[in-house]
């Protein structure tokens, strides 16, 4: 167990570089920042100043082993636009998105299970059709136009939510519930399927074999085994929501990471940028290092390596 | 494919599905010729008009009414589904082509390749595949060529995870090591014999894949990162719609429709393909 | 004394898709306490779905008990309330399945499963449920059965899961212990220790058993009574060395037949029984393996023939054909 947690946050590490990597390069490709933030009608030379003021102006392997250093530092740079740290202008929008997409998980996943649970158990009955046609609703309508549409309804024309912004936990249930959907939508689906195919196993008629009632099968041989899949999906999910954070963020005006990251490329701030994405994929590392290990704890199969 | 076409048949989900999408696609393709107005010449005279359905067939019709500039939605939905299929078409036969082969090579050369190969998918997946595609339209420009790379980029590694396991598991079967056996050449086994091995796989990720990326290339084009204007884009619509909410609520509502439509039939079609040809993918992903 | 089984008229079905699957025909027997009887036929001959429907073991729906009453010690297991059958499956009726790959849970220790169904009967504590475990486990012959408790089954080799499995269903003492295709996933010599394992613990134990298999070879080692099934029906019965030696249903002989020989190796071809497995969606008329019988006559196509003692032979010696075998074969050879 100690070598597989060992081997898991060595990979994470590697990750997270990669990650850097990769956005240190793309994001130079974005344009030269210089330009857009000298005055209008500045001369080459201010531009130049600004660039070598900027650290810009040397070698890209140079920069990029010199950024490298600094952010093991936790020192991602000065943002360009707000003209202070960019680590600390992303970690002030964190907690913004987090709260947003831990409690879009939460219930969703509560709900999706909820729901699979139910559309197997029913198998065959108005209940299932009734589960498995919102599912296949909520997976295929995408998150903005469904955001959109909860603003028309709950905000324009009922006038009972805000449209957007933050502030009170009524600011939180528009933007919750539209991820929601999409989160309880994959569950739903993806448990329905999985505990179908789990009850009819060989073990499971090993456990009604043995005289166990049925709640005991079901919980400790059915949904034990069904679960494994649902918790790599969770993973899977939390990649999504941080992903599209930059896009249900714009629409409700939510102030967190996204929509920093978004206003960055705009901007061309790449020490924004930087620390935005950094951010986002550690925690999703993070988060799926916490899978993996809970897929150890699931399953005993994978837990030697 | 008889037996496929009466299986089909019988599956009502996925023949609604099936026909959906044949619908969508004969639309893009026969939207020129269907008389509309022009998606992209705005008319001050008629902006914003309610969707209206007396009059239907009458040249100046406009069944989901007109967007803030005066244009036909219903045009602009058609032609912008052109775009779409375009581009999302391209991406998953670009990002199937390369995954698929990276996936049989890491599978049948195995060692040190194939470590490279799961070290780079790893490193990929770490970063959410939409501020991937984000950062990397934003630095390349949102070209329709740019953006059928970008989405390719996305999806690529699903084909290769899979397609690699399989690979691994084919190489040791009997047919491949007589191939070998008779000294076959590697790319001769690859291309004959593993390739059409796992090519249902692949149609099977291929057209969940579709689904994913038309949802994706709307949120880019949300951002405005999509194909840019004057072209019609269902994402474009709905987020310069988005402004006039209050006022005209057909300009945001039936784009988004139109995504939900078509997500909808191909996601159909593809698990009922994936329930037809291989219900064991339904857990790999 | 009254038998431990007594199976009357068990007619089970499955509702498909394709029709009415008519799995288990009108099938009778009984079964004597400490006998051990050995049930032989391929795939759809209805020797497992009979076995697990009489607990309650086959889906329903699809699958439907038609007719019939099962008594074991003296009460019908058809009239039993889901309660009953769950206070009796695993304490009174054992059973082992075939390929302890997929019929053990992976997620859950050996240790678990064993103690399953001793604390879910017995209300052992969970200490006490560890030393009847590895009590067990000694019995079925697990070396080190301590330290292996808290393993997993992907932690055993392919005969020491099929131990575990043997563990589990004589875990309470059963009265009966129905084993279906045990051995069938095993490799030769592993399946002959766990028929020696077997042969021991009925010594030990005096469990009565049911060994259900498709194997003529590994009964003829182990059961006193042979049961001969196709179709969904007993074709026939009795005891095993009677029954190999003077066959008197085509089907058995044809078993016997494909059956290889120590010693005449190589000098003859195996036997094999022409034709296919009936189609059991068809409303079952006549002797189910007329089809595929060179020796049936017009009657066994349109009547079906009952189970009845054969005259000449020792009691208990039943089969169901319409025609005489040991003639038919007299016949046979003179033509040759």
């Amino acid at each position: 167990m100690t070598r597989y947690l060992m081997t898991k946050l060595i990979e994470a590490f590697i990750a997270i570089w990669g990650v850097v990597t990769i956005v240190f390069f793309v994001s130079r490709i974005l344009g030269d920042p210089a330009v857009l933030l000298v005055p209008v009608g500045a001369g080459q030379q201010e531009i130049d100043n600004l660039r070598a003021a900027l650290g810009l102006d040397r070698p890209l392997l140079e920069q990029y082993f010199q950024s490298l250093l600094s952010m093991l530092k936790g020192d991602f740079g000065i943002s360009f636009q707000h003209t202070r740290p960019a680590l600390d202008v992303v970690l002030e929008r964190m907690p913004a998105t987090a709260s947003l997409a831990g409690l879009a998980l939460l219930f969703g996943t509560l709900i999706g299970v909820a729901a699979g649970a139910i559309a197997a158990l029913m198998r065959g009955t108005v209940a299932e059709l009734i589960v498995m046609v919102a599912a296949l609703l909520g997976q295929a309508t995408p998150t903005f136009w469904l955001g959109i549409m909860l603003i028309l309804l709950f905000s324009v024309e009922l006038g009972l939510l805000p449209t957007g912004g933050s502030g009170t936990w009524l600011h939180y249930i528009l933007p919750g519930l539209t991820l929601s959907v999409f989160v309880s939508a994959s569950i739903a689906r993806l448990l329905r399927s999985s505990l179908l195919d789990i009850m009819r196993e060989d073990y499971v008629r090993t456990a009604r074999a043995k005289g166990l009632m049925p709640r005991t099968v079901f919980f400790w041989h059915i949904a034990r085994n069904a679960l494994i899949p649902v918790v790599t999906m969770i993973g899977i999910i939390a990649g999504e929501l941080l992903g599209g954070s930059v896009v249900i963020e714009t629409v409700f005006a939510w102030p967190g990471v996204g929509r920093v990251i978004v206003q960055g490329i705009q901007a061309q701030d790449f020490p924004v940028i930087q620390a935005g994405v950094t951010l986002v994929a550690a925690i999703f590392v993070f988060v799926n290092l916490l899978v993996d290990l809970l897929y150890g704890v699931l399953d005993p199969r994978i837990r030697r390596g | 494919m008889k037996s496929f076409l009466s299986a089909l048949l019988r599956s009502r989900a996925g023949l609604f599905g099936f026909v959906l999408v044949m619908l969508f696609v004969a639309g893009a393709i026969l939207a020129p010729y269907l008389g509309l107005a022009s998606p992209i010449r705005s008319s001050l005279t008629s902006r914003m008009v309610a969707p209206t359905w007396t009059g239907l067939f009458s040249p100046g019709a406009h069944p989901l009414g007109t967007d803030e500039l005066g244009r036909d939605i219903l045009s602009r939905i058609l032609y912008g589904s052109r775009t779409t299929l375009l581009i999302a078409a391209g991406a998953v036969i670009l990002g199937g082509a390369v995954g698929t082969l990276l996936g049989i090579v890491a599978g049948y050369y195995r060692g040190i390749v194939d470590r490279i190969l799961m070290r780079v998918v790893d490193i990929q997946l770490a970063l959410p595949l939409m501020l991937l595609a984000l950062l990397v339209v934003a630095a390349v420009g949102a070209s329709t060529q740019n953006l059928v790379i970008v989405l390719a980029l996305t999806s690529w590694l699903r084909y290769a995870r899979i397609i690699r396991g399989q690979v691994l598991a084919l190489r040791e079967r009997e047919f491949i090591l007589s191939a070998h056996a008779i000294g076959a050449g590697t790319w001769r086994i690859m291309i004959k014999h593993l390739l059409p091995n796992v090519m249902t796989p692949v149609l099977v990720i291929a057209t969940l894949e579709l689904a994913r990326i038309i949802i994706m290339d709307a949120a880019l084009s949300f951002l405005g990162l999509g194909v840019q204007p004057p072209s019609p884009s269902w994402g474009r619509m709905l987020a310069d719609g988005r402004v006039y909410i209050t006022t005209a609520w057909w300009i945001v509502t039936f784009p988004g429709l139109a995504i939900l439509l078509t997500v909808l039939s191909v996601n159909l079609l593809g698990d009922w393909l994936r329930d037809y040809f291989d219900p064991k993918l339904r857990t790999a992903r | 004394m009254a038998p431990l089984l007594d199976i009357r008229n068990l007619t089970v079905v499955f509702d498909t898709p394709a029709g009415t699957v008519h799995a288990v025909n009108d099938v009778s027997y009984t079964i004597e306490e400490g006998e051990t009887l050995g049930i032989v036929g391929e795939s759809g001959s209805g020797k497992s779905v009979h076995a697990l429907s009489m607990v309650g073991l086959i889906a329903r729906p699809p699958g439907r008990i038609v007719s019939g009453e099962v008594y074991f010690k003296g009460r019908d297991l058809l009239k039993l309330s889901q309660r009953e059958l769950f206070d009796l499956r695993g304490k009174e009726i054992g059973f082992v399945f075939q390929d302890p790959m997929t019929s053990l849970n992976p997620v859950l220790t050996v240790e678990r499963q064993i103690a399953e169904p001793l604390r879910r009967h017995f209300n052992l504590s969970k200490s006490q449920a560890r030393e009847r475990v590895v009590e067990l486990l000694e019995l079925v012959g697990i070396p080190n059965a301590r330290e292996r408790i808290g393993q997993y089954p992907h932690e055993f080799s392919g005969g020491m899961r099929q131990r575990v499995m043997i563990a589990i269903g004589i875990s309470c003492n059963p009265k009966l212990l129905i084993a279906d295709e045990a051995t069938t996933a095993l490799d030769v010599t592993v399946q002959a220790q766990i028929l020696d394992l077997v042969r021991d613990l009925k010594k030990k134990i005096g469990t009565t058993v049911i060994w259900i298999t498709h194997d003529m070879g590994v009964v003829a080692g182990l059961a006193d009574t042979i049961q001969v099934m196709y179709g969904g029906r007993i074709m026939e019965r009795g005891p095993v060395d009677t029954v190999f030696e003077d066959p008197r249903s085509a089907y058995t002989w044809g078993l016997l037949k494909s059956l290889p020989h120590g010693g005449k190796r190589g000098t003859t071809r195996l036997y094999q029984i022409p034709g296919n497995p009936p189609n059991l969606i068809n409303e079952p008329i006549g002797d189910p393996f007329a089809p595929r019988n060179t020796f049936a006559t017009e009657r066994c196509l349109r009547e079906t023939p009952p189970l009845q003692q054969v005259e000449g032979s020792v009691p208990g010696h039943k089969a169901a054909v319409w025609y005489d075998l040991r003639e038919e074969l007299k016949k046979q050879e003179a033509k040759v």
